[in-house]
């Protein structure tokens, strides 16, 4: 006890401490590190002035506010653009509403967007989006004021998160005489749509794949392995083509569908596989022990699956589930080759502009930086989840 | 009472239709039956169909004529048939796979480790690297090499690295190694070298297991397959090296030459030449990959448990040794099996060749598609092609990773 207190006395010289002793330590620690440092100085400033002049005086950045509506919502009529803003309204009510009641990663996810929000507002863009954005912001903070401490309200914000589907969906189309076709669909709001699709699809088919391929019953469980092994053999682009140039050959009838939906179906199909094969590797996790006491209490093989093995298998795969998440976000690039619309087809159009002719590397980098905002903010909020929920360290 | 009731129930008969036995075997042939009058659903749709498009099945197609010409590639000819076209495709695929698997295990392995770097600036210029590669679509970056490699200076105004590596508007050139006259008898040195070693390598394998080990027992003398192994490495390889060195300088000529590429009036001669579509998706493809290489190795490394460098230190093992000897053992069999499916994510992805127009066996085969309507046979080619592919890989991985893992544990 008194050598404890005596150590915390003495105070270590200045040298031992603060920025120097950081630099000391982190950068010039051994003499190979510190021409590691010099190095890695002059890589980095080269690097810099070249980005940077090329940032500040060599591109024409004009692309982007001239097209910005054109990359957020494609060729969607403008007459009818107040669809995507009831759309963005109502999430923002649920998300509102969710960050009220639930605590912690939702509001943290929910204050994240806010300033978003604000930040467009600050930023030169057209008076009708920065109108739609301040009214979305507001009914972001409102439901969130109402929904604070609502916890019996719990089961209906969850309701309306699954109705919050159908209901998108409904209002981009538009129902009776008044629709908008899907090939008006577009930009961000299409890669949103069809990355949003396949999440929620693949995900429990991808949970039958898994539990089909270690059924003990053989005729299902090869059925599924075969699946599983030929879609994760073949590139997505194989499967997106499939879809468009063979699927309406094995239709029956007249009846065909339009290109948006069969890419959907492509995006489903091949996602499930690798969502298979995660899930799969988490149900391998859980000892038997676990399935074994679940039938010892009497329940069936659904019942055992669906409330003992599923929770925990899932729960140990969360990072490789959102890994699948964005790579599947980053691969809904790929429809624009069957000639779809989405951020990186409508990039090319722009291109062929011949206004904008020439600009390849703006608009790429543009795009680009927009797909890094989207799968580095999941990569973090998956980083999150899992931190939360203590995986790994059980 | 009690002690009556109980077996009366257990020898009741379950009705079939509550026997887990039979529902088993229902539900599977239920479920068979469902998948096969799919398939013939999907079979009589797809006649359906291609009777409506006036189109048969018909295999025939890939023994006439193409008619179209490829950019790149092994030689090709109009005038050849579609199968030769198709092989163009296959070989162009694993051209750049194979590059793009080499340089994406430097990049990723050169990354990996970086980022493990007790030097805080390089650890971090590394998690920037991999951040930003890992989260852009392969595709955008794709075609953003390519509009890139457009808008390199054109051939006069090649920007030239150490005066033998040449950048232009038209690819990239490289020195190329040729073989010279002196190659074929070098080439029968080296086969000498091979036929020689196996012997004396068989020889001492013998000699060591019926006369050198004889007197000891038969659980303590050492196989004769590690004979051959101890023969391997210290006579077979350095008698290789020997005939190879000194075949070298017997034959007339010396059996390799650099070819460096020169400037002539039509552009540059000699050398090795990628072009632009061929460069652009061999960066992407390497740069893309290497992101999540540099994750695996890292996590693999990572993996390695703090004690075993630690007790590896204890025991007075140089920094050097106790990489080498410990953590790469350890890591190894951590690393390869994600390894593997980051090479067959990487042979898949060069379909996106497709978005700046290089010739592998996807854009190929829709080019057939295009031109002869036979989509289903040209598709099952494609998706077989991709199969074989994988599953050679795979397979390979799978018995690396299982003599791997013997050895290290």
């Amino acid at each position: 006890m008194e050598n404890l207190t005596f150590t915390q006395e003495v105070k270590p010289p200045d040298t031992k401490k603060g920025p120097v002793k950081w630099l000391k330590d982190n950068l010039f620690n051994t003499w190979y590190n510190t021409i590691l440092t010099c190095l890695a100085l002059v890589f980095l400033f080269f690097v810099f002035r070249g980005v940077l002049t090329w940032v500040f005086t060599q591109a024409n950045w004009q692309v982007i506010p001239a097209n910005l509506q054109i990359f957020s919502i494609g060729p969607y009529p403008l007459e009818q653009i107040w669809r995507v803003s009831y759309v963005i309204y109502g999430l923002a009510v649920l998300l509102g509403l969710s960050a009220g009641i639930w605590n912690g990663l939702t509001r943290q996810i929910t204050v994240v967007i806010g300033c978003l929000g604000a930040i467009i507002l600050l930023l030169p863009f057209a008076t009708s989006i920065r109108e739609q954005t301040l009214i979305a912001t507001v009914i972001l903070a409102v439901s969130f004021a109402i929904g604070r401490n609502k916890d019996n309200w719990k089961q209906w914000v969850v309701v309306g998160w699954v109705l919050s589907f159908p209901w998108t969906m409904m209002m981009l189309h538009g129902f009776g005489a008044d629709t908008v076709s899907t090939t008006l669909w577009g930009g961000l709001l299409l890669t949103l749509i069809l990355a949003a699709v396949g999440i929620v699809a693949c995900f429990p088919l991808g949970v039958l794949l898994a539990l089909g391929r270690r059924s003990q019953l053989p005729a299902i469980k090869w059925v599924s392995t075969v699946y599983i092994e030929t879609v994760r053999g073949v590139p997505l682009i194989a499967i997106l083509f499939m879809g468009n140039v063979l699927l309406p050959i094995f239709m029956a009838g007249d009846f065909q569908l339009d290109k948006v939906i069969r890419a959907m179906i492509a995006l489903t199909l091949f996602s499930a596989a690798y969502m298979a094969e995660n899930v799969r590797g988490g149900l391998q996790a859980i000892p038997q022990g676990q399935v074994e006491a679940a039938q010892a209490v009497g329940l069936t093989y659904p019942k055992a699956t669906l409330f003992i093995v599923l929770p925990q298998a899932l729960r140990a795969v969360i990072p490789a589930i959102v890994g699948q998440f964005i790579s599947l976000f980053k691969d809904t690039s790929l429809v624009a080759i069957i000639g779809l619309l989405d951020l990186l087809g409508i990039g090319r159009s722009v291109l062929g502009n011949s206004e904008w002719t020439g600009l390849q590397a703006e608009v790429f980098l543009f795009i680009a930086l927009i797909y890094f905002i989207f799968t580095y903010a999941m990569s973090h909020v998956s980083q999150k989840i899992e931190a939360d929920l203590g995986v790994g360290k059980h | 009472m009690m002690e009556d009731n109980s077996p009366k129930v257990i020898s009741d008969k379950i009705p079939f239709y509550r026997d887990i036995r039979f529902l088993k075997v229902f539900f599977q042939i239920l479920f068979i039956i469902g998948i096969i009058l799919l398939a013939v659903f999907l079979y009589s749709n797809m006649l359906n169909g291609l009777s409506k498009q006036g189109t048969e099945l018909d295999l025939t197609f890939l023994n006439s004529e193409a008619g179209f010409e490829l950019s790149e590639g092994i030689d090709f000819d109009p005038s050849e048939t579609f199968l030769k076209a198709f092989w163009v495709g296959i070989v162009n695929t694993l051209k750049v796979s194979i590059l793009g698997i080499f340089c994406a295990t430097v990049i990723g392995f050169f990354f990996g480790i970086a980022r493990l770097s007790s030097n805080w600036l390089i650890r971090q210029i590394a998690s920037v690297y991999v951040e930003c590669f890992r989260n852009i679509p392969l595709v955008l970056q794709i075609v953003f090499w390519y509009a890139i490699m457009l808008v390199l200076p054109g051939v006069g105004e090649s920007i030239s690295l150490f005066d033998s590596i040449f950048i232009n508007v038209q690819g990239v050139y490289l020195p190329s190694l040729e073989g010279t006259a002196g190659l074929i008898p070098w080439v029968w040195y080296l086969l000498a070298g091979i036929i020689l070693a196996i012997i004396v390598v068989l020889g001492l394998a013998a000699y060591r297991y019926f006369f050198q080990f004889r007197e000891l027992h038969e659980t303590d003398r050492p196989s004769f397959i590690s004979n051959i192994i101890f023969g391997a490495k210290w006579v077979a390889a350095p008698i290789f090296l020997a005939v190879a060195i000194v075949g070298w300088f017997l034959t007339p000529e010396v059996p390799f030459e650099l070819l460096q590429p020169e400037l002539q009036r039509f552009g540059f001669v000699g050398g090795m030449n990628f072009s632009p579509e061929f460069t652009a998706l061999l960066i992407g493809l390497a740069v893309y990959t290497s992101a999540f290489i540099a994750e695996v190795v890292r996590s693999g490394i990572q993996a390695v448990v703090k004690g075993q460098r630690e007790a590896a230190r204890s025991v007075g093992l140089k920094e050097s040794q106790v990489l080498r000897l410990v953590v790469i053992p350890q890591a190894i069999p951590v690393i390869v099996p994600p390894l593997t499916s980051q090479y067959l994510n990487l042979a898949k992805n060069s379909s996106l060749a497709i978005f700046i127009g290089f010739p592998d066996l996807f854009q190929v085969g829709e080019i057939m598609m295009a031109q002869t309507g036979q989509s289903i046979p040209i598709f099952a080619m494609i998706m077989v092609s991709y199969l074989i592919m994988s599953l050679t890989t795979s397979a390979f991985m799978n018995w690396y990773n299982h003599r791997i893992t013997r050895i290290g544990r």
